[in-house]
C-alpha cells in the first residue's frame, strides 16, 4: 500500500482502494458541505411540520400551513369554471340550432362534449362512440338514428333517456317477444322476409309467407315498407345497419326474445350546458342530421 | 509507522480562502474581451427588437411559453417542430466534445457562466478591497469600521450585479420593455419575482462565496471532460523538465544546477482555483491560462524564454525531454477524433438549416381515427374518419381546399360543412374532421387497406401539400 510513485510528502491519506495502479485520496469533505447536510435535515423536519406528512391511523398530520392537494385541485377547478361561466351560460341559453352558427361556441361545445362523453357515455357507447353491437349499444358514428339524429332529437334523448323508470318523459317503446306469439316456422319466414328487404340473400320459398306475417305483426311499428318509425324508436330494417346484428341467427333471437335497450336520463346528473355540449359532440361525429324546418 | 498514521484522518476541512492576484498578459486581455462579449450578449439580447408584423411579438429572441412558440430573429418554432431545439442541443453537445478533445477545458476556462461571473465578482472585489496582499490583510484584520465598510460596499455591488443577472433572465420569456415596467411598478407576475430572487441568490452566492468549490464539488463537467481529453489535447501544463529543480536564483550559488522555475509562486497567487499547476494535471484546474500570463511575465523579467507554463499537448513531453521541438498545434488538433466531431457537427448543422428552409408554409398532419377503424353507413357504404390539423404559419388568413386522389373509387366529405374548404386564420391551427367514403360493395369497401393521398391546396397562392394515408375496408 501507498507505494504510488507520485506520492509526495504532504499528500492526504489514500483510501486503500486501487485500480490499475490508480489510488484514491481520502480528502476531507468541505465543512460547509456538512452544514448544508444538517440544514437539509432541519429543513426536512420543518417541512413535515408545515405540510401534511406523518401517516396516522385515519389520515396524515395536516400540517400547519393547511395545504392540501385536493383543496388545490378544487381551487383550480373553480377557477376554470369561473373562467368558463360566460360561455357555459351562453351555451345553456342559446337556441340549440344556433350553436353551430357560432364557431367559438361550437368549438367549445365539441371539446367540452368530448370530455363529458368520455366520462359518462363511453362505458356503453365506447370511447370512440362506435357502440357495442353484441350488447345492443348503438353506434353513434353512422347516419342511422333510432329516435332521430338532429340536434334537438339527440338533446332530448340524452336529457330524458330511453325506457328508464326515472324520467316520465323518457322515450318509450317496447317490442313484444314473438316467441310466444308466432310459431318457429312463422318466425323463420319473417326472418327471411326481413333479410330480403335489407338486401341480403334469403330463402325465396319463405319470403312471400314472411311478408304476410310481417304486415300483420311488425308493420305497425316498423312501417309497411320496413323503414322504421322514429317516433316509436322502431329501427329501419331495410338499411345496412343493425342494432343487434342482421344475420338470420341474430334476427331470430331478437324476434323471439325482443331485447329492449335502456338509457338513463342525464338531466339529474349533468348540467344543461353539459348535455348541450355532449349533444353537439355526438351530432358532429359524422351522422348528424339538419333539422327540417 | 509514524504517529501521524495512527491518528484518525480529518473528515471535514474548512475552505482555504483564495485571493487571486491581478495579472496582465495576452490571455488575460482575451478573457476581458470574451467576458465583455458574453455578458453583453446575455444582458442585451432580450432588448433587440425584430418586426414581425401585427399580432406577433417584436422581440428578436423570445421563449413564449404561454403561446408555445420560440422566436429567434427570422425563425419561429412551433411546439411540433421541437426537433429543431433537440438538434441544437445535439450540436451543443458535439461542440463540447469537439472543443474538449481539441483544446481541453476551454469551456470551463473562458465561457462557463460560473467562470465569467466569478471573474466579474473578483474584479469588483479587487476594485473595492485592493489586490491580493491588501485582501489577505483585510481578511486577517478585526471587524472594525473599515472592514465593515469595504465588505458591505463589495456585497452591495455584487448584489446589484446578481439582481441584474436574474432580472435579465426573465426578459427572455416575455416582452422585455413591458415586463420591466411591470417589475418596477410591482405588478409583474409572482413567477417573475420568484425567478429573479432565485437567480439573484445563486449568482450572489456562487460568484461571491462558492466560486471554485462549485467546479470542484458540484459540477459534473470536470469528471466528464477529463474522459474526453487525450494526450494530443492542447491544455495548460508546466514544463517540469525545464523548470525543475526549482529554487531561488541567488548570485554565486550555483544557479546553473537549478531549472528555470524560481519558485516565485506567481502562478499560484493568480490562480482563481487556488491550485499549483506545477503539481501536474488536476481536476481543479479549469485551464483559465492566467498562470501562463503570470509566468511569462516573470520569465521575461529574469531573461528566460516564455512558456515554462504554457498550452501544450502532453504527448510532446517525450519529444521535448529528448531535446526535440514539439509538434505544431495543428498537428495535434487535426486528428481523426476531432475531424469526426467536426463532420458530425457540420452534418447536424447543415441538416437543421436545410430543414428550416424546406419547411412548408402549409403544415398539415393527418391522424387517421382508428377507434373504430371504419363505420358502415345505412346504404352499406364504408366510411373512414381522419382528424386533420391544419396550421397556417403565415400572417394572413388562408382558405384551404381539400381533395383526395386514389386508385380506388373514394369520396371526400367534411364535418360541419357542405364545401371542401377550411378557413384557417393567420398564425393559428384548426382541426377538421374529414370523412372518406367508399361506395357499397366497392373494392375499397371490401378490401383490407387502400392507399390514398389527401391534398391540401391554398386557394389564393395555389400552394399544395399532400399526406399519404390508408383507407380501412371491411376486411380487417
Amino acid at each position: 500500500m501507498s507505494t504510488a510513485p507520485n506520492k509526495q510528502p504532504g499528500d492526504p491519506e489514500t483510501t486503500g482502494h486501487e485500480w490499475d495502479g490508480i489510488e484514491e485520496f481520502n480528502n476531507p469533505l468541505p465543512r460547509w458541505w456538512l452544514w448544508t447536510f444538517y440544514l437539509t435535515i432541519i429543513w426536512g423536519i420543518g417541512y413535515t411540520i408545515a405540510y401534511p406528512a406523518w401517516p396516522l391511523i385515519q389520515e396524515a398530520t395536516p400540517g400547519l400551513l393547511g395545504y392540501s392537494t385536493r383543496a388545490e385541485v378544487a381551487e383550480e377547478i373553480s377557477r376554470v369554471e369561473a373562467a368558463n361561466a360566460d360561455i357555459e351560460s351562453r351555451l345553456a341559453s342559446i337556441e340549440l340550432t344556433e350553436i353551430s352558427a357560432d364557431p367559438e361556441l361550437q368549438q367549445y361545445a365539441v371539446n367540452a362534449g368530448a370530455a363529458v362523453f368520455r366520462s359518462w357515455c363511453s362505458q356503453c357507447h365506447g370511447s370512440g362512440a362506435a357502440g357495442v353491437q353484441a350488447a345492443g349499444y348503438p353506434n353513434l358514428l353512422d347516419d342511422d338514428w333510432l329516435w332521430g339524429g338532429d340536434i334537438e332529437a339527440i338533446h332530448y334523448t340524452i336529457a330524458h333517456g330511453i325506457r328508464n323508470t326515472e324520467d316520465f318523459d323518457a322515450r318509450f317503446s317496447e317490442m313484444p317477444a314473438f316467441g310466444d306469439i308466432l310459431s318457429e316456422e312463422e318466425i323463420a319466414q319473417v326472418v327471411a322476409y326481413v333479410q330480403q328487404i335489407s338486401g341480403q340473400e334469403a330463402d325465396a320459398t319463405l319470403v312471400s309467407a314472411g311478408a304476410e306475417i310481417y304486415l300483420d305483426n311488425c308493420a305497425s311499428c316498423h312501417g309497411d315498407n320496413g323503414e322504421g318509425i322514429r317516433d316509436l324508436g322502431a329501427p329501419n330494417l331495410t338499411d345496412a345497419i343493425w342494432l343487434y346484428g342482421g344475420d338470420a341467427e341474430a334476427l331470430t333471437y331478437q324476434i323471439v326474445n325482443a331485447r329492449n335497450g335502456v338509457m338513463p336520463p342525464w338531466t339529474n346528473r349533468l348540467s344543461e350546458a353539459e348535455i348541450r355540449a355532449v349533444a353537439t359532440y355526438v351530432h358532429g361525429l359524422g351522422g348528424g342530421e339538419t333539422l327540417e324546418e | 509507522m509514524s504517529s501521524t498514521d495512527t491518528e484518525d484522518p480529518k473528515l471535514y476541512a474548512a475552505r482555504e480562502p483564495v485571493f487571486p492576484r491581478r495579472v496582465s498578459g495576452a490571455f488575460r486581455t482575451f478573457k476581458w474581451w470574451f467576458m465583455g462579449l458574453a455578458l453583453g450578449i446575455y444582458y442585451i439580447t432580450p432588448w433587440i427588437r425584430w418586426d414581425r408584423g401585427p399580432n406577433l411579438p417584436d422581440q428578436a429572441v423570445l421563449v413564449d411559453l404561454a403561446h408555445r412558440r420560440f422566436f429567434f430573429f427570422m425563425v419561429e418554432i412551433w411546439p411540433h417542430e421541437f426537433y429543431f431545439v433537440a438538434g441544437l442541443l445535439i450540436m451543443a453537445g458535439l461542440g463540447l466534445f469537439l472543443f474538449t478533445s481539441a483544446l481541453g477545458r476551454v469551456w470551463c476556462g473562458y465561457a462557463c457562466p460560473q467562470t465569467v461571473w466569478t471573474d466579474l465578482f473578483i474584479l469588483v472585489e479587487r476594485w473595492v478591497e485592493g489586490d491580493r496582499n491588501a485582501r489577505v490583510r483585510l481578511w486577517k484584520s478585526k471587524w472594525d469600521f473599515r472592514k465593515w465598510r469595504l465588505r458591505l460596499t463589495k456585497w452591495a455591488i455584487w448584489l446589484l450585479i446578481a439582481v441584474a443577472t436574474g432580472g435579465a433572465w426573465v426578459f427572455y420569456f416575455t416582452d422585455a420593455p413591458t415586463l420591466l415596467v411591470d417589475l418596477l411598478t410591482f405588478s409583474a407576475h409572482p413567477v417573475a419575482y420568484t425567478t429573479i430572487a432565485i437567480l439573484t441568490a445563486t449568482t450572489f452566492l456562487f460568484g461571491g462565496f462558492f466560486r471554485e468549490q462549485i467546479c470542484i464539488y458540484a459540477c459534473p463537467w470536470p469528471r466528464i471532460q477529463a474522459a474526453m481529453m487525450d494526450e494530443d489535447t492542447i491544455t495548460v501544463g508546466y514544463r517540469d523538465w525545464r523548470g525543475e529543480p526549482r529554487g531561488k536564483h541567488r548570485k554565486g550559488e550555483g544557479a546553473e544546477a537549478l531549472g528555470d522555475c524560481i519558485d516565485c509562486m506567481a502562478c499560484v497567487n493568480v490562480c482563481p482555483m487556488g491550485i499549483d499547476i506545477r503539481d501536474g494535471q488536476q481536476l481543479a484546474c479549469i485551464t483559465c491560462a492566467l498562470c501562463i500570463d503570470a509566468c511569462d511575465d516573470v520569465m521575461e523579467k529574469i531573461g528566460k524564454p516564455r512558456g515554462l507554463i504554457d498550452y501544450m499537448a502532453l504527448s510532446d513531453e517525450v519529444r521535448e525531454r529528448g531535446g526535440k521541438k514539439p509538434l505544431s498545434i495543428w498537428t495535434h488538433i487535426l486528428r481523426p477524433r476531432t475531424m469526426l466531431y467536426t463532420s458530425l457537427y457540420t452534418i447536424v448543422g447543415i441538416g437543421l438549416v436545410v430543414a428550416l428552409f424546406l419547411r412548408q408554409e402549409i403544415d398539415v398532419t393527418v391522424e387517421p381515427v382508428r377507434n373504430p377503424t371504419f363505420v358502415t353507413l345505412s346504404d352499406g357504404s364504408v366510411r373512414n374518419t381522419y382528424n386533420l390539423r391544419l396550421r397556417n404559419l403565415t400572417l394572413e388568413d388562408r382558405r384551404f381546399h381539400l381533395s383526395l386522389t386514389s386508385d380506388a373509387l373514394l369520396r371526400i366529405d367534411l364535418e360541419g360543412t357542405d364545401e371542401l374548404v377550411v378557413d384557417v386564420p393567420a398564425n393559428q391551427m384548426v382541426q377538421q374532421r374529414v370523412y372518406v367514403i367508399a361506395p357499397p360493395r366497392s373494392e375499397a369497401a371490401t378490401a383490407s387497406l387502400t392507399d390514398l393521398r389527401l391534398w391540401v391546396e391554398d386557394l389564393e397562392s395555389t400552394d399544395r401539400a399532400y399526406r399519404d394515408t390508408v383507407f380501412n375496408g371491411r376486411d380487417q
